[in-house]
């Protein structure tokens, strides 16, 4: 399909969506990432039954606990598709993009610069 | 087991604001079942406070250990040599370990992390109840195993109360009445016969009316 999507996307291959933990993603905020979304498989088609799901619930802790702590919910998202579904994975690319785009720079990127400069 | 909620990160926050070296210091028994204050709870809190604390451009520092248990001396010794190290102990562990820790570091301020709730089972992942009041005076071969101290709202030893409607208690449409659940289990015992039996007045001594309580078995002690 040779699809282009924004190259300051990094994946990480997790085994299903399950194995997503909360301190995976505050971990990869602390360390500077400005938006982190997991793209699971379809609700309902899970290899493993509910690891989507659990994944689902885990990224909604993560966005109360960034909310709490002034970093933005927004920047963490969930999404679903199918293994075959390649032009899909490159649109959630983009809009993921945009949306932090729009959000701005993890701040505590930018505090952990300012102090460091 | 003992069973605790998370306190909101609002109010961990407000209580360690002044501090910049702290101890988040979790407890492998209860807590960790219960989701509140285990190894995994320690690190997400301790993650997002730094996050907190960097955002509001102040430097903390923030260590995690997690103890077998907080409620023996013997697990709590392991941070006797670096305990002094930090400004504050925040005890994600019950409200036992928060005040053992207290006892013995006197000079160190110690916060809790978790709101303490009851003494209650794991009914499904994500739902805890209450089963049990620690009244001292165990009941429950009276009761079909069932205990109406800490099920009935009213603590009601002769039960069901007129409140009792369709199996639920008055208080809640969703609270099964203890005394239905003790009569159909009787039923089904084939022991309606205990029904008949008045239970007498407790002794409430025994319970937290007495003041604090303690066990002192000397059969056991050294």
């Amino acid at each position: 399909m040779r699809l282009n999507y924004p190259t300051n996307i990094k994946i990480i291959r997790v085994p299903c969506t399950g194995k997503v933990d909360i301190i995976h993603i505050l971990r990869a905020f602390e360390k500077g990432a400005d938006g982190v979304y997991a793209v699971g498989c379809m609700e309902g088609e899970c290899h493993y039954n509910s690891g989507n799901l659990r994944a689902r619930k885990r990224i909604e802790q993560a966005q109360k606990i960034l909310d709490a702590i002034g970093v933005g919910g927004e920047r963490v998202q969930m999404r679903n598709l199918s293994s075959a579904e390649g032009p899909r994975f490159a649109q959630y690319a983009v809009e993921m993009d945009e949306l932090i785009r729009k959000l701005g720079p993890n701040p505590i990127k930018v505090a952990a610069k300012d102090k460091a400069a | 087991m003992i069973v605790a909620d998370k306190k909101p990160i609002e109010e961990i926050i407000e209580d360690l604001k002044n501090y910049s070296k702290i101890l988040i210091l979790g407890c492998n028994e209860c807590v960790t079942v219960c989701e509140a204050g285990g190894k995994k709870e320690v690190g997400i809190l301790a993650s997002a406070l730094r996050m907190y604390f960097l955002n509001k451009g102040k430097e903390i520092k923030i260590d995690e250990i997690t103890l077998e248990r907080q409620c023996d001396h013997e697990y709590l010794e392991e941070i006797r040599d670096s305990v002094d190290k930090y400004e504050a102990v925040l005890s994600l562990a019950c409200g036992v370990g928060v005040q053992f820790v207290a006892e013995k570091y006197q000079s160190i301020p110690v916060h809790p992390g978790v709101n303490t709730c009851f003494l209650g089972v794991t009914e499904k992942r994500g739902l805890w109840t209450e089963r049990c009041q620690a009244c001292g005076k165990c009941m429950l071969s009276k009761t079909a195993g069932i205990c109406p101290v800490s099920r009935c709202a009213k603590r009601l030893l002769n039960g069901p109360c007129g409140g009792s409607t369709k199996g639920k208690c008055e208080i809640s449409k969703e609270l099964d009445c203890a005394w239905q659940l003790i009569v159909d289990r009787l039923k089904m015992l084939g022991k309606m016969d205990d029904f008949e039996n008045i239970i007498p007045l407790k002794d409430w001594s025994t319970d937290r009316a007495g003041g604090p309580r303690k066990v002192a078995r000397e059969d056991v002690q050294l």
